[in-house]
């Protein structure tokens, strides 16, 4: 009786081992490739920020995550409807650096997350206010599946219980056909446009016990055609 | 949270907003947001924010599952401390819908010491757009 008990662990532990494996190193899960925003023509703006929580303006979700509330004594959503949820305020800067406005972004878990299709999806939306200029919407899919194979993954099966290199790649998933998210204008020179945007990710540090270490977000929105007779024109970012 | 250049008291504690000059007349807030039940199903931002074209109040309202809204506010107030505005944009069950949003503030008169001093209340109006044949 005992054998059959043991036989029987045993094969539930390497099938379950197989499983993680195939799911990890899924040969069907494409890489997201190539962003449509890398090789577009049009005028493009460049936001970036921390993806540090501690060195945002503040940062908050249920407060038994990975990633911890900053400051520590922000309000947490520990409430259930916002449980899997998080928002984060912080600083966007243009391309060369500077100050360009401030970032909201409220992120939260989706239903639709399909792990064995390599699909870790996060519904987010982002407010921008940009001085100046005025302020955006931006609401997105994205797919953290690539960062968890990675980097996540890779830090767990540490023995230091961290990850360091260099990843850098696409959260943008949808709503668009090709991979983009939605942006519309809300206020200033931007109100009323409709634009595209494409999330990314360069990471360079992630412990388990804190999140991200060492990583910065930039967003790229792609701005519309400026109409014929005012070339002239261009943004500074 | 609250944050605003120049405020006395940043919430929470410990909150640092940016010294930059550029953000010297932004303020923004985030709030858990109600439902007529008094449960809470979202989160949501209010920024304003003052600059060469004018006042800017705009809210963002993201309800887990749902989707989120993106309003932009007139900033002048109606009779009866009323502001209004237009849905801009939404995501997933929103993104068809266009609508109106009003906001006013509700002073709290339950006389408990730990009550907040009041509440935002938010009041929406949409309609599904009709789609292009």
């Amino acid at each position: 009786m005992m054998k059959y008990l043991i036989a029987l662990f045993l094969g539930l532990l390497v099938g379950a081992a197989i499983f993680v494996i195939g799911l990890i190193y899924n040969p069907f899960n494409a890489d997201s490739g190539l962003s449509p925003l890398s090789i577009t023509d049009s005028e493009i703006m460049a936001l970036s920020f921390s993806a540090v929580p501690s060195e945002a303006i503040v940062f908050t979700n249920d407060g038994d995550s990975r990633v911890k509330p900053f400051p520590e004594k922000v309000q947490q959503l520990w409430e259930a409807p916002i449980r899997l949820s998080s928002v984060m305020a912080t600083v966007m800067r243009d391309a060369r650096g500077q100050t360009a406005g401030i970032g909201i972004k409220f992120s939260s878990r989706s239903e639709r997350t399909r792990l064995l299709r390599g699909e870790a999806i996060i519904d987010s939306a982002w407010y921008i206010y940009l001085p100046g200029r005025g302020s955006l919407f931006i609401e997105q899919s994205e797919n953290h599946w690539e960062f968890l194979r990675d980097v996540i993954f890779p830090a767990y099966r540490s023995s230091a219980n961290s990850w360091k290199g260099a990843w850098l790649g696409d959260l943008t998933a949808g709503p668009g056909a090709l991979r983009t998210a939605a942006v519309t204008g809300g206020t200033g020179s931007l109100r009323g446009l409709k634009m595209e945007a494409v999330e990314s990710l360069s990471a360079r540090a992630y412990s388990v016990g804190n999140g991200p270490v060492a990583a910065e977000g930039r967003l790229l929105i792609e701005l519309p055609r400026a109409p014929q007779g005012s070339e002239g024109e261009s943004s500074d970012d | 949270m609250a944050g605003a250049a120049g405020q006395n008291q940043a919430l929470p504690t410990g909150m640092k907003w940016p010294a930059d000059q550029m953000l010297r007349d932004v303020r923004a807030e985030l709030f858990k947001v109600r439902n007529a039940r008094d449960t809470v199903v979202g989160i949501a931002s209010r920024t304003a924010a003052r600059d060469g074209s004018g006042e800017i109040i705009d809210w963002v309202l993201h309800l887990p599952a749902r989707g989120s809204m993106f309003v932009n506010m007139r900033p002048e107030a109606l009779k009866g401390g009323f502001r209004r505005g237009e849905l801009q944009a939404g995501s997933r069950e929103f993104a068809p819908l266009s609508g109106l949003m009003s906001e006013r503030w509700v002073p709290n008169t339950s006389g408990d010491a730990d009550a907040p001093t009041g509440r935002i209340e938010l009041l929406t109006t949409y309609i599904r757009r009709q789609e292009a044949p």
